[in-house]
């Protein structure tokens, strides 16, 4: 979550530091091995570049050229051309120079010149090429992906099925686990089906913050979770890396 | 009478440095005019500022990051960057002559608040959303590409805008985002 926050610019105020240092300092004393106390401190350094992007942002909101966006946004979309214009003339100081000829210009525009193809050679007319009118059939728009071979509610449902299958009687599974296919394509191909199972309330996400993982529980009947609570959206990352990763094992 | 003369010289020449374009952007560095005017050309720059001043122009420092709050140590001064812009307003009538239209002023005021308002980086895609609401589709792409080559934008491999050189040589920030939001709209 910390990574996201650094690498997507999302608001760092999202990662609630106190509590999870609450959580780092109870279990401290139970960590033996480096590799636990490694882990440990990758969390702590995460947390401080957390708190790092809250002070600039503090820093941002209390210099004199803070605004807030949304108020900005509201007044340009209200105000008209000729207002805007005006307004920005009164803050413009535009720069006097003059400009003219210099030994470097003149080479330049010698070497551009010499490059210059003659205009008959340049306004060529490519000649347009014929094709046969023909028919064609479902399969060939399919295959072109002209046409998609399910309706996309229906591709849905079949993957809601296999995500209920996937649980295996458990209650979750690691997203990854479930995502992950043997090509990069066909993993962010699921990774998009995923997305859509949740918006849709197919399914939800549970992520644990401090180990970084993220399980998805499908439901038992779709829930219309539209309106009935606070939507958030959650950015997950998939990489080229951390596919790999993951056919190797290294997710685990 | 001999200091006089020796003023004198050095505004010729600090007027020939920040009126013509030496490089690729306008403006001289200020360890340029330290080389070239001797090192009280702070000055020197105070001298022709006065005078530029009866012509309705002056001279403007802009500062690296951070902008000093106090005096300015020479450091900072030769770091920083000048440039002669106009003192005064400018009528909409003077900009049609400077070949700017008003969609195109309205536009670039548009781009600018809304990079200011995130915090300096935005992303094109939102910015361009915003200026469909003032410009006709097809000048949105135009546009924002001539805000982008004069050097008022930037552009990374994102997408994502920032503002560029001229806009902090050329526009009080600060006052434009407060006339804005003191607008009645």
């Amino acid at each position: 979550m910390c990574q996201s926050v650094e690498e997507r610019n999302l608001d760092p105020f999202i990662v609630d530091v106190d509590d999870i240092l609450e959580v780092v300092r109870e279990y401290f004393p139970e960590w033996e091995s480096p590799d636990e106390l490694c882990l440990d401190a990758e969390a702590i350094e995460r947390l401080a570049s957390v708190i790092g992007l809250q002070s600039s942002w503090v820093k941002h909101q209390s210099t004199s050229l803070y605004t807030d966006p949304f108020l900005l946004e509201d007044k340009i979309r209200r105000l008209g051309k000729e207002e805007l214009a005006a307004l920005f003339l009164k803050a413009w100081r535009p720069i006097v120079e003059l400009e003219q000829l210099s030994p470097h210009s003149l080479a330049g525009a010698v070497s551009y010149w010499r490059n210059l193809l003659p205009t008959n050679e340049r306004w060529l007319k490519r000649a347009s090429q014929k094709t046969d009118l023909g028919a064609t059939t479902r399969k060939e728009l399919v295959k072109q992906r002209i046409l998609a071979e399910k309706a996309f509610s229906e591709e849905l449902q079949t993957f809601w099925e296999e995500l209920k299958q996937s649980v295996k009687g458990g209650e979750k599974i690691r997203y990854w686990d479930f995502i992950g296919a043997e090509t990069f394509a066909e993993t962010m191909k699921r990774a998009y089906m995923t997305s859509f199972l949740i918006t849709y309330g197919y399914a939800t996400l549970e992520i644990h913050r401090l180990e970084e993982e993220v399980f998805i529980k499908p439901f038992k009947k779709p829930r219309n979770i539209v309106g009935s609570k606070q939507l958030v959206s959650i950015p997950v990352s998939i990489s080229i890396e951390e596919w790999m990763k993951w056919k190797r094992g290294e997710l685990d | 009478m001999k200091r006089k003369a020796y003023y004198a010289r050095k505004i010729k020449g600090a007027t020939h440095l920040l009126f013509y374009r030496h490089h690729r952007k306008p403006g001289v560095k200020g360890w340029e005019l330290r080389r070239k005017l001797g090192s009280d050309y702070p000055k020197v720059l105070k001298i022709l500022d006065s005078y530029l001043e009866k012509l309705d122009l002056q001279v403007n420092t802009i500062f690296e990051e951070p902008v000093p709050t106090d005096k300015p140590t020479p450091s900072q001064l030769d770091k920083a960057r000048f440039y002669v812009t106009l003192r005064g307003d400018i009528t909409s009538e003077e900009v049609k002559m400077m070949g700017w239209r008003i969609d195109d002023i309205a536009g670039l005021a548009t781009a600018i608040s809304c990079i200011l308002s995130k915090k300096g980086k935005a992303s094109r895609t939102d910015v361009e959303g915003l200026l469909r609401n003032k410009l006709p589709g097809w000048r949105v792409d135009m546009n924002m590409n001539r805000y982008i080559s004069s050097g008022y934008l930037a552009e990374d491999e994102n997408n994502q805008l920032y503002l560029d050189w001229r806009t902090r040589a050329e526009i009080d920030r600060k006052t434009l985002v407060d006339l804005l939001l003191g607008a009645e709209g």
